[in-house]
């Protein structure tokens, strides 16, 4: 084992805090995450906590509606979008492409501060007071009526954005221009492919929110009109603009998740991945339908009805490669040598509700549907189950998967097990509720509601309460692992990626040698040896 | 071209590490297209909604200094294109002057700009600060302005950033040029021309409706 790794290199705070080494400055991300995670997760046990009962027992109209649009906003930019990109892409893409770092690694630091600076400024508008707007800032409610901080929340968004767009950018570039000798695109791993579409989805639809946000802010500041109806503005432009970027912003969440499973379970299956030209392109063909189906948040907006028609037309599609995936992802499984290890598990949970979320997408495309559901607890529910169930899932699983090439150390595969079985339990209990109370006709964003949908809530609440207990325990074994875990070797799944060739944690520059590829991706042997801690 | 020993671990070689940075600017570029895209696309809209209104504003616009600007970005360009064109170690002095002629020419462009936006003030045309206009085309006057002072704002902010490039790159290549601020000054160029591309279209569609008929 070499003594010197990226970790131990130096110990100053300044080598962390101007450090332009890639797994540093993935670690700085993780640490800002967990932190947002535990904002954002608070607001919703709030939530939760308010709607176990059908009268405002706990807070004010008003709080409600700051705690709703906190959690959105907080659990949407500064968690689910950065999240797998910037903490697992930043740390794993040099590594798997045989790269020494990104091709910007100054960028690479600059897009951590202007996240920081983001974040604290959307931190700061809820300290001064709150935004009741709810995370999507409709118009004209968030310029005319809107009695609270939209201006300083919308800027800190607006930095935000910025820091997707250079990590986009730098991993876009890296992608085309520091692949090792012999990796081409097709021998590429599928994760990287996933990554790609998700950058070019970040770099070209970010600015559009970033154009958006500050016409809200201008609208707002000088009281002019833009999308005030009242002068001639128009409102549901907003929604064309805010949704041009904040749909394919769901597939910034769910793709990266979706390229963590097939490592997940070609390596806990020992197969290579079933399809693999069909599964690369179908992140492509995400990305790029993606860009056509904003219009599906606005069926009930008064749009014209050939829009809405070919809106929901393109939605459907969208569910194709979507499809493929999943297809593909139990053919990789079909007479495979699986292994019910902890990211497997995550995995598995992964595939389960992303489908259940991706098929009530399919609902909810579906114009008449859509009418009856929209603005539903359907609503709430369906998206929770995509970026919740989905997103976060492939995060944990892919953490798991990582941890020892990122840390060095094992963790304790039991409480790893036991965690995934509770998330997925308690995921269940939170969300499915929802589709029913959503089906039946609660509103979402309400507060107060009648008493026969208090069964149903009283069940959600409870999931919410496992679910909370699940997503603390791995802040326990995962953080008593990075210190005391035993240490783990080089290659303790016996993957054949290239960011298992390095030593774990990797030296400063990755590699003493630099890799050569000559095969192709996913070329398992049988021979598991993982996980021998419990014996 | 002397090249400095310090050099990025992650790049092959030379070449490869200018490529790279190339391409970084591009990626750059296609980001920006969308950011000024989302806006063109907004105005385009309330143009549709519009269409007197906003020939009626642009007519309130001063086309001669717009004009003016145009040719003053052009010609910026063309200086910045030729000293792309001619860099190495021997014409440090005349590309150094063509970077400086180009940011001054830049700076023209400001103040310029700052002459119209005053002439605007004191014909009340300024949303939200001091408009007032009467008559029923109001609302789309009022609405054109408001995208004429977003959109000519946010480019002028994008040429402040580009002056300050220039004069930055104008200083470094004085000093030792090597082929590393050969690219760092392509990468420069290709932004500023980015900037002058956004530019005419803005021209277009600021200056020129409405103009034809009257």
């Amino acid at each position: 084992m070499s003594d010197k790794n990226y970790l131990t290199t130096d110990y100053t705070l300044k080598s962390w805090f101007l450090t332009t080494d890639h797994k540093r400055i993935a670690i700085l991300y993780f640490a800002s995450l967990i932190f947002f995670f535990f904002i954002g997760g608070a607001a919703a046990t709030a939530i939760r906590i308010e709607l176990a009962t059908p009268q405002a027992d706990l807070v004010s109209s008003d709080v409600y509606n700051r705690l709703f649009t906190m959690h959105g906003i907080i659990m949407v930019w500064f968690f689910l979008i950065p999240s797998i990109p910037n903490t697992l892409g930043n740390f794993i893409v040099p590594l798997m492409i045989g790269a020494r770092d990104l091709a910007f690694p100054r960028l690479n630091l600059m897009s951590w501060y202007i996240f920081m600076l983001g974040g604290c400024t959307t931190l700061f508008a809820i300290v001064a007071g709150g935004v009741d707007t709810g995370w999507t800032f409709y118009t004209p409610f968030s310029t005319l009526y809107s009695n609270s901080y939209v201006i300083v929340a919308a800027a800190g968004v607006f930095i935000a954005g910025f820091s997707s767009i250079l990590t986009g950018l730098n991993f876009i570039v890296t992608i085309h221009r520091l692949r090792a000798p012999g990796l081409t695109w097709y021998r590429l791993p599928l994760f990287l492919w996933s990554l790609y579409a998700t950058s070019v989805i970040l770099v070209l639809a970010t600015p559009v929110l970033a154009i958006t946000l500050l016409l809200i802010a201008t609208e707002r500041f000088f009281g002019v009109g833009i999308f005030d109806p009242g002068i001639g503005g128009d409102p549901l432009l907003f929604q064309h603009l805010f949704w041009f970027y904040s749909h394919p912003a769901v597939y910034i969440m769910i793709l990266p998740g979706m390229g963590v499973i097939n490592e997940l379970i070609s390596c806990y299956s020992r197969k290579q991945v079933f399809g693999y030209k069909f599964v690369a392109w179908a992140s492509l063909a995400i990305a790029a339908i993606g860009f056509l189906v904003w219009g599906h948040h606005m069926f009930v907006s008064g749009q014209s009805l050939i829009a809405s028609l070919v809106f929901s037309f393109m939605s459907f599609i969208v569910a194709v490669p979507s499809a493929i995936k999943v297809f593909n992802w139990t053919a990789t499984l079909h007479k495979g040598s699986i292994h019910f290890d902890a990211p497997m598990l995550y995995a598995l949970a992964f595939i389960g509700l992303f489908t259940i979320g991706g098929l009530t997408g399919l609902f909810l495309a579906c114009l008449a549907f859509d009418v009856h559901a929209t603005d539903t607890y359907f609503v709430v529910a369906h998206f929770h189950y995509i970026m919740v169930g989905g997103m976060v899932t492939a995060y944990f699983g892919g953490l798991h998967y990582w941890w020892p090439k990122i840390t060095g150390r094992l963790y304790s595969e039991y409480w790893a097990r036991t965690a995934a079985v509770l998330i997925f339990f308690g995921f269940n209990l939170t969300f499915f509720p929802q589709f029913i109370l959503g089906a039946e006709g609660m509103p979402r964003r309400y507060h107060v509601y009648p008493p026969e949908f208090q069964v149903w809530n009283v069940l959600s609440s409870g999931g919410a309460a496992i679910l909370a207990v699940a997503y603390l325990m791995p802040l326990f074994y995962l953080g008593y692992s990075a210190f005391f875990g035993r240490r783990a070797t080089a290659n303790p799944w016996n993957a054949p990626g290239l960011e298992w060739q390095t030593s774990s944690p990797p030296p400063e520059f990755n590699f003493t040698t630099q890799p050569v590829v000559t095969r192709a991706p996913y070329q398992y042997n049988e021979d598991f040896q993982a996980e021998p801690q419990n014996a | 071209m002397p090249e400095s020993s310090a050099f990025a671990p992650q790049f092959a070689s030379i070449p490869h590490r200018d490529h790279t940075a190339e391409l970084g600017m591009w990626v750059f570029i296609a980001t920006e297209v969308l950011l000024f895209g989302g806006l063109i696309l907004a105005y385009f809209v309330y143009r549709h909604v519009f269409p007197q209104g906003f020939a009626e504003g642009s007519r309130h616009t001063e086309i001669v200094i717009g004009t003016a600007n145009t040719a003053v970005l052009l010609t910026s360009s063309f200086l910045v294109a030729w000293a792309v064109e001619i860099f190495s170690p021997d014409t440090v002095r005349i590309v150094t002057w063509l970077l400086v002629g180009a940011a001054c020419l830049g700076l023209v462009f400001i103040a310029l700009k700052g002459i119209e936006y005053s002439k605007e003030y004191d014909e009340h045309l300024v949303p939200g600060i001091d408009f007032q206009f009467a008559g029923p085309l109001a609302h789309g006057v009022q609405l054109f302005f408001v995208f004429y002072f977003i959109a000519t704002a946010i480019h002028a902010l994008h040429m402040l950033i580009g002056i300050c490039l220039l004069i930055t790159l104008a200083v470094i290549c004085r000093k030792a040029p090597t082929t590393r601020h050969h690219t760092a000054l392509h990468s420069a160029a290709l932004y500023w021309h980015f900037v002058d591309v956004v530019w005419i279209f803005l021209f277009a569609l600021i200056y020129l409706p409405g103009r034809s008929s009257s």
